[in-house]
């Protein structure tokens, strides 16, 4: 049986003067229905990239260079611009990061999460209902005043309830979420972290998360893909990425999750150095230059996808099966 | 909204007030004794004080400002020392020449304006949307009796395609609509260049605003996306501008009217300076002004109406 979604050795690329920048580099990916997975990686690893290919959104500067993106088997990125489109909003929806402004500012939110129905042929009115019936349903008490409110007069949590409303009216069968939670305060975030884990049945489809927050993956997702430099270097249960990772930049990244360390130190722990310059990436391992247990060859040599389980596998030199 | 509408007005009468205040403080700094240049070098001193009694010239000053109220709230702008008719009268009688004037001028300087804005966002970082650009920064910088002047001498003098002066024969549309073509354009070449930064930039904005990335994500079809979701914020700071240009415009058709012989505002509130004709003085600048509050109050109504962030803001 295919997976709902295949990334299969996606490249892109953004145009820029003086050379392209190479913002995913060779990643594959599979999700099943019902699956939730996690990608999470620093800011600029391409994460948000990987997000807007996956709704067949990407930037007009953006070029695939290689590979595909499947949905149901069906490559989305080859697909004519208004195929693409009739997708989104149907078969693919995304909760955004940022709620303050995700929506338009000059319109009420009954407006919006109208016209996001747009595909569906219903009159405005059952439209309207529809979206009552799901604010309730994401915990939206006064639903009606919501839809009559314009964003500003909501606060910042009650916007990204209603943004994972009109998600969730497209009953997709993938539902993109980049960085659901980064804009809101902690409180904010444990009810979202909690409004997403409950509404999981309520999706038939494959769910991806998009973050930089080990807590959020720990709390939501199935499986993880660590993104480095445009690249996956490790993917795992997530149990066993908390517990056993393989990859040094996924132990350097989760040792330097401020949630999960045990003992409280001076300083906050970090990896040292920055993430290298994708317009000319190293040719040997991209985190090289970062990592503690680099050698010649990781400099000079890229390093290969070890399988370290049926289910767990890093692109490391040092990782042993 | 109401409450937002009622402080708008409010804020423009007293803005009204204001301007009458300093227009009265500059009238009397202005050298020259208004009967003197009246009735020449000649006058005798009888006459001279006749006519500074007429104009109310002999009263305290405090009395002239409360009088000139007092009687503009009723409509009544004072006499006309020269012709003896209602200074209401005449300005009505030369208004619609100026009214029709700045509406074209303004008119094709929207439409070109927009017009050009859009095409350089769709021909964005292209060799066009460069030219567009030094196009409109050239048109903003030459300031418009510069073009009144040179267009003038182009296609009145040299070319004869155009009439050089005044506004076209009384119920002949065709001559009227040709004598408009020069001045119009002497007054709305800068504003073309100006709505076409704005739009350009307004747009390109907007496009890229994370809102847009929302609607799109949610598959709604371009022309949607653009007219109802881009183009609603991106008018915005233009009818701001274009409100704010009724004024500017206003100033330029005292140039470009002298340049052109044309009647009008521009032309009655100069030849007034230059006879210190004071009640023609003050009631055009009065008109003028309560003119200008209407167009720019009108316009932050409008923009209020069409974002609600606006409103709530000056709702406090």
């Amino acid at each position: 049986m295919s997976a709902l979604l295949e990334v299969d050795d996606l490249s892109v690329a953004y145009r820029a003067e003086g050379g392209d920048v190479a913002a995913l580099r060779g990643v594959s990916l599979t999700a099943q229905a019902g699956e939730v997975i996690g990608i999470v990686g620093e800011s600029g690893c391409g994460k948000s990239t990987l997000a807007a290919a996956l709704i067949a959104l990407l930037d007009a500067n953006a070029d695939v260079t290689a590979g595909e993106v499947r949905l149901n088997g069906r490559d989305i990125l080859s697909l004519h611009e208004d195929a693409r489109r009739k997708l989104r909003g149907r078969d693919i929806a995304m909760i955004f990061q940022d709620p303050m402004t995700a929506f338009s500012p000059v319109l009420t939110m009954g407006d919006q999460i109208i016209d996001f129905q747009q595909h569906t042929g219903l009159s405005r009115a059952a439209r309207r209902e529809r979206a009552r019936q799901m604010l309730l349903k994401v915990g939206i008490a006064d639903a009606d005043l919501c839809l009559r409110r314009y964003p500003h007069e909501l606060s910042g949590g009650m916007r990204q309830r209603a943004a994972v409303a009109a998600a969730l009216m497209a009953n997709p069968a993938l539902l993109v979420a980049d960085e659901p939670t980064t804009a809101l305060d902690v409180t904010m975030e444990a009810q979202i972290i909690h409004l997403l884990r409950s509404l999981r049945t309520e999706i038939n489809g494959a769910i991806v998360i998009v973050t930089h927050h080990l807590g959020v993956i720990g709390e939501l997702c199935d499986r993880v893909y660590v993104m480095y430099a445009g690249q996956v270097v490790e993917e795992a249960p997530v149990d066993d990425l908390y517990h056993a990772p393989r990859h040094p930049y996924t132990r350097a990244l989760i040792a330097c999750d401020p949630g999960a360390i045990a003992t409280r130190q001076g300083v906050l722990p970090t990896i040292p150095g920055r993430p290298p310059d994708l317009a000319a990436p190293p040719p040997g391992c991209s985190f090289a230059p970062r990592c503690p247990q680099a050698d010649a060859t990781c400099r000079s040599t890229a390093p290969p996808r070890v399988r370290v389980s049926d289910r767990q596998a890093a692109l490391c030199h040092k990782v042993v099966p | 909204m109401l409450g937002y509408a009622i402080k708008r007005i409010a804020l423009a009468l007293l803005i009204l007030v204001v301007v009458m205040l300093g227009m009265f403080a500059m009238v009397f700094v202005i050298p020259g004794d208004p009967a003197s240049i009246a009735l020449g070098p000649r006058a005798t001193p009888e006459l001279k004080a006749l006519l500074i009694q007429r104009m109310g010239l002999d009263q305290p000053l405090l009395s002239q400002i409360w009088h000139f109220f007092r009687a503009a709230a009723t409509g009544d702008l004072g006499i006309d020392v020269w012709s003896k008719r209602p200074v209401l009268d005449v300005i009505l009688e030369v208004f619609p020449q100026t009214l029709l004037l700045g509406v074209v001028s303004l008119g094709w300087a929207v439409v070109l304006g927009i017009a050009l804005g859009c095409l350089a966002v769709i021909w964005r970082d292209t060799f066009i949307d460069r030219l567009l650009g030094v196009l409109s920064v050239s048109m903003i910088s030459v300031p418009s009796f510069v073009i009144a002047l040179y267009s003038l001498l182009i296609f009145a003098v040299w070319l004869g395609w155009l009439p050089a002066i005044g506004a076209g024969q009384k119920g002949d549309w065709a001559s009227q609509a040709r004598a408009l073509i020069l001045p119009s354009f002497a007054i709305g070449v800068t504003w073309i260049g100006y709505i076409a930064r704005l739009v350009r930039a307004s747009m390109l904005e907007v496009m890229g605003a994370n809102h847009i990335r929302t609607a799109r994500a949610f598959g709604l079809p371009e022309t949607v996306v653009v007219l109802k979701y881009a183009l609603r914020i991106a008018i915005v700071p233009t009818i701001a501008i274009v409100a704010i240009g009724a004024g500017s415009i206003l100033s330029s058709a005292v140039f470009v009217e002298t340049v052109f012989s044309r009647p009008g505002i521009g032309t009655l509130i100069t030849g007034a300076v230059e006879k210190r004709n004071y009640p023609v003085v003050m009631g055009t600048v009065l008109f003028m002004t309560a003119f200008y509050l209407v167009v720019v109050t009108a316009a932050d109504l409008l923009i209020a109406r069409l974002d609600p962030r606006v409103r709530d803001v000056l709702r406090g």
